[in-house]
Order: structure tokens, then C-alpha cells, then sequence
């Protein structure tokens, strides 16, 4: 059994959690380029020329791509020949995930939901496990905002909606969000799955590289309606109006209860902060 | 176009002269607040206490920055999602509030208090917070520092870009933007 230590987890995490917060994912800035382009509409090009020169100023000052520096989402996947000395793994996240925040002077966004006391140093991050083979642990990180996440949706559907039942519900999430998420967005789409399951995957989904297609076919094509029909909403960059409203639609299918069809759509906003790390 | 400047506090005549869609360079003073400073100002103006600052003909900006590292005015200061102010929003503007930045969708009732009594919302561009974060040229806490990020901030800005969503004509760039570019992607790509 491979012996990791749980300080080498949270040096790892503070790490991962800085540099997302300055560095916007090469992926993410060429699909934004790419936008640019394409884009029609005046307002729609001067918003995407600025959050390009938004990333060039993070990334040479080191100051945060966006204020909010959402909750800190992890997904871990742990190989069954690994153990983690010192703190169990979870505390040796959070103990990473405070170090983090308050060297990389970020903001602490994380509060009661009730009194709304925030808890002050951006903890408890929000973990998924996953057990795989291999003595390795893979650290995959998110920042994610509120904006975006505040938009999102999940719908316990009849199976008789068909794929035409998730692409109408993705689409129309997409329309009544409008401005709210900060798009040009990224959408994760969980499908299957049950009540919660549908949601895990949806934000996993996000993860997948912009440009990267789909591995099943069927998914594949109904990435490409769904885009093709949230850029047609006219959206557009920070909702101004234009063709530039998703970057990429992304979806995860598993399979559900035979009277179930769940379908989550997770928002991400176009400052797409995530990265990950093999230890 | 080329944007339009104007400066802090706003008058009646400028606003009057502002219509959706108008991009602006906005100087001078600004205030800073978000939800729990929304609601404490509301609840100061229901017991007809004294507010921390007079929103007068002055602007509030939606947003709570990071933590300013040393020798940094401000750290990074993007807007943040309006609605969530929608509640409070007409009440300041009835004591004479006169501009709101933030981004995303306003209420029927902002949208109505903003006819009514001449005010007018801007949004600016959400994740541009390390840009908009060198139009910030200083930074001063004035009230609730306990809300931490959320704290009041008195800013002067210069040339802080921003374009005109609400007018006082009713007009909404939200619902104008997309009408305008609806079922284009399919044609122009």
C-alpha cells in the first residue's frame, strides 16, 4: 500500500486553488477567442475583447480572475492501493482548501444558510469521491460562483419526454437564465442517475475539455442541437444580445430507475476555473 | 460609438440624456453593497435612522471585492447578480438613489421605480473583476466591516466601463439584445 501524506494533499489543494483563481484554462480562452471571431453582434465583441484582457491581466498580476471565488468543489478519485497518513483525506482538503484561500487572498464566499454568518475561511469545500483502480489519488477543483449555480436546474421528468423532453429543459434553463450567469457559459447536463446522481454528474461534466467531443455518438449530436439552440436564443455575451451565449454543452449519461428520467443542468459562468493534479 | 463619460454624482438631466444600450465611462465617487448591506440600509430608512452614507444622486455598485493584497487599492471587483437587491432597490431609490451597477435581470418594481423617480441601472461585465479592478482609485471602508467583503466601500473610480440595461424610457437591453440577435447563430456560423 502506497503511503501519502495528508500535508502533501493540502500543499497540493492550496496550490491548485491559487493558481485557478489567476489562470484561466488555455481550453476556456481559445474557445473565447474563438467567440470573439465569430461573434456579430458590436457589444457582444467588446464584452468578449475585455474578459480576454480580463485573463491577461489576471495571469501577469496574479489578481483574481473574478471576485468571486466561488465554493471550492472537488471531485477526488482514489486509487484502491493508496492511504493518506497524518488527517483523514477529507480534513486534509479543507485544511488545503483554507490555506488557499486566505494566501491567495481570495474571497471567502461561504456561509449559514440561515443567519448567513460566513464560516471565514471558505470551508467546508463541497467533496465527491470516487474509488478507482491504481495507487494514485487525482484531485480534480472547481471554483464555483454563485451566478452561474444560482441558474441551474435539476427536473425529475416522465420517461415519455424523450431526449427531445432534456434538450427542450436544457434550453429553456438556458433562456430564463439570460444574463444571470455571466455567459458566455459552459453547460454540464447530467442525465439518469436519480435525484441527486443527475446533479454530481452534471457538475462533473464541466470538467471535460472545451472542443473535446463527446465519446458516444448519440451525445455527441444532441450536444451540438443543444449549442446550436442556446447560441440561437440571441443572449449573447453578458446577455447584451448576440450569438455568443454557450461555449460548449457537455453532458454525462447513467442509467436510472425504470419510472425515472432525472435531468440536471448545471450553469458555469465563462470564467471556467478548474484544474486538477495526479498525486 | 465611442462611450460616453459622465461623472458622479449623476443629475436628472444626464439620466434623462442616457438610453439602453449607451456604453459609459463612469468617474467619481461610488458606493459599494450587496445583500446584508442592502438590508441593513433598508431596515436604517424603515426606523428613520440615519444611513451611513447619502445616496443623494449617487451610484451604488453591486459587489464584494477579494481581499486587497499589500500595496493594492482593491482587489478584484466585478459586479455581482442584481436581482438579489431587487427587494431593497426601490426603497433607496425613493430616498434618492439615483444609479445601480451590477449585472443581470431587474424586477417589474426596480424597473418602475427607475421611471418614476429618474434613476437608471448599468450593468457592467461580470468576471472582469482584475480589469474593472484598475479603474478603482481608492477604496475606503465606511460602514459594517464586520460583512467583510460585503462591507460598504466608498470608491472613487475612473473610467470605470459599464452600459446602460434600464432607462428611465423603459428601455431594457436585456430584452432589446436578444430579440435583435434571436436565430442568428444558425445563420451567421
Amino acid at each position: 500500500m502506497r503511503v501519502v501524506t495528508a500535508e502533501e494533499i493540502s500543499n497540493a489543494v492550496k496550490n491548485l486553488i491559487i493558481n485557478s483563481s489567476v489562470n484561466l484554462p488555455e481550453d476556456t480562452y481559445l474557445s473565447l477567442k474563438h467567440g470573439f471571431e465569430k461573434e456579430i453582434s458590436d457589444s457582444g465583441k467588446s464584452v468578449l475583447s475585455r474578459i480576454l484582457l480580463n485573463a491577461e491581466i489576471a495571469k501577469t498580476e496574479l489578481k483574481p480572475l473574478c471576485q468571486d471565488t466561488g465554493l471550492a468543489v472537488f471531485f477526488i478519485e482514489i486509487g484502491k492501493d493508496v492511504a493518506v497518513s497524518g488527517k483523514n483525506l477529507t480534513d486534509a482538503i479543507n485544511e488545503g482548501t483554507r490555506a488557499g484561500y486566505s494566501d491567495g487572498f481570495l474571497r471567502k464566499s461561504t456561509c449559514d444558510p440561515i443567519s448567513r454568518k460566513n464560516t471565514g475561511d471558505n470551508t467546508p469545500a463541497i467533496i465527491h469521491y470516487d474509488i478507482t483502480d491504481g495507487d494514485k489519488i487525482k484531485i480534480m477543483y472547481a471554483a464555483k460562483g454563485g451566478g452561474s449555480e444560482n441558474m441551474s436546474r435539476l427536473k425529475m421528468m416522465r420517461p415519455s419526454d424523450g431526449k427531445e423532453g432534456v434538450i427542450d429543459f436544457v434550453v429553456e434553463t438556458m433562456k430564463e437564465a439570460g444574463p444571470n450567469p455571466c455567459p458566455p457559459n459552459i453547460i454540464g447536463v447530467g442525465i439518469g442517475g436519480n435525484f441527486e446522481r443527475s446533479a454530481i454528474i452534471a457538475k462533473k461534466a464541466l470538467f471535460r475539455k472545451l472542443g473535446e467531443k463527446n465519446v458516444d455518438p448519440e451525445l455527441a449530436e444532441m450536444e451540438k442541437v443543444m449549442l446550436e439552440k442556446i447560441n440561437n436564443i440571441g443572449t449573447g455575451p453578458m446577455g447584451f444580445g448576440g450569438i455568443c451565449t454557450a461555449l460548449g454543452v457537455h453532458i454525462i449519461k447513467e442509467p436510472c430507475h425504470i419510472a425515472s428520467f432525472p435531468a440536471a443542468v448545471n450553469i458555469e459562468c465563462h470564467s471556467h476555473r478548474h484544474s486538477e493534479i495526479i498525486i | 460609438m465611442g462611450a460616453i463619460k459622465i461623472t458622479t454624482p449623476l443629475t436628472d438631466d444626464k439620466i434623462l440624456s442616457l438610453k439602453t444600450g449607451d456604453e459609459v465611462l463612469i468617474s467619481g465617487t461610488i458606493y459599494t453593497a450587496r445583500d446584508q448591506a442592502h438590508f441593513r440600509l433598508v431596515k436604517l430608512i424603515e426606523e428613520n435612522k440615519p444611513l451611513p452614507f447619502d445616496p443623494n444622486g449617487q451610484i451604488i455598485y453591486y459587489v464584494g471585492p477579494t481581499p486587497e493584497k499589500q500595496g493594492e487599492i482593491i482587489g478584484s471587483a466585478g459586479p455581482t447578480t442584481s436581482y438579489r437587491m431587487d427587494k431593497y432597490a426601490p426603497v433607496l431609490i425613493e430616498c434618492g438613489l439615483k444609479g445601480m451597477i451590477g449585472k443581470g435581470k431587474r424586477s417589474a418594481e426596480v424597473k418602475e421605480a427607475i421611471k418614476t423617480y429618474k434613476a437608471i441601472y448599468f450593468g457592467a461585465i461580470g468576471g472582469a473583476g482584475a480589469l474593472i479592478s484598475k479603474t478603482v482609485k481608492s477604496s475606503k471602508v465606511i460602514a459594517y466591516e464586520d460583512l467583510l467583503s460585503e462591507a460598504i466601500r466608498q470608491l472613487v473610480v475612473e473610467n470605470f466601463p459599464a452600459v446602460v440595461i434600464n432607462d428611465v424610457y423603459g428601455g431594457d437591453l436585456y430584452e432589446a439584445g436578444r430579440k435583435r440577435y434571436e436565430n442568428k447563430y444558425s445563420i451567421a456560423v
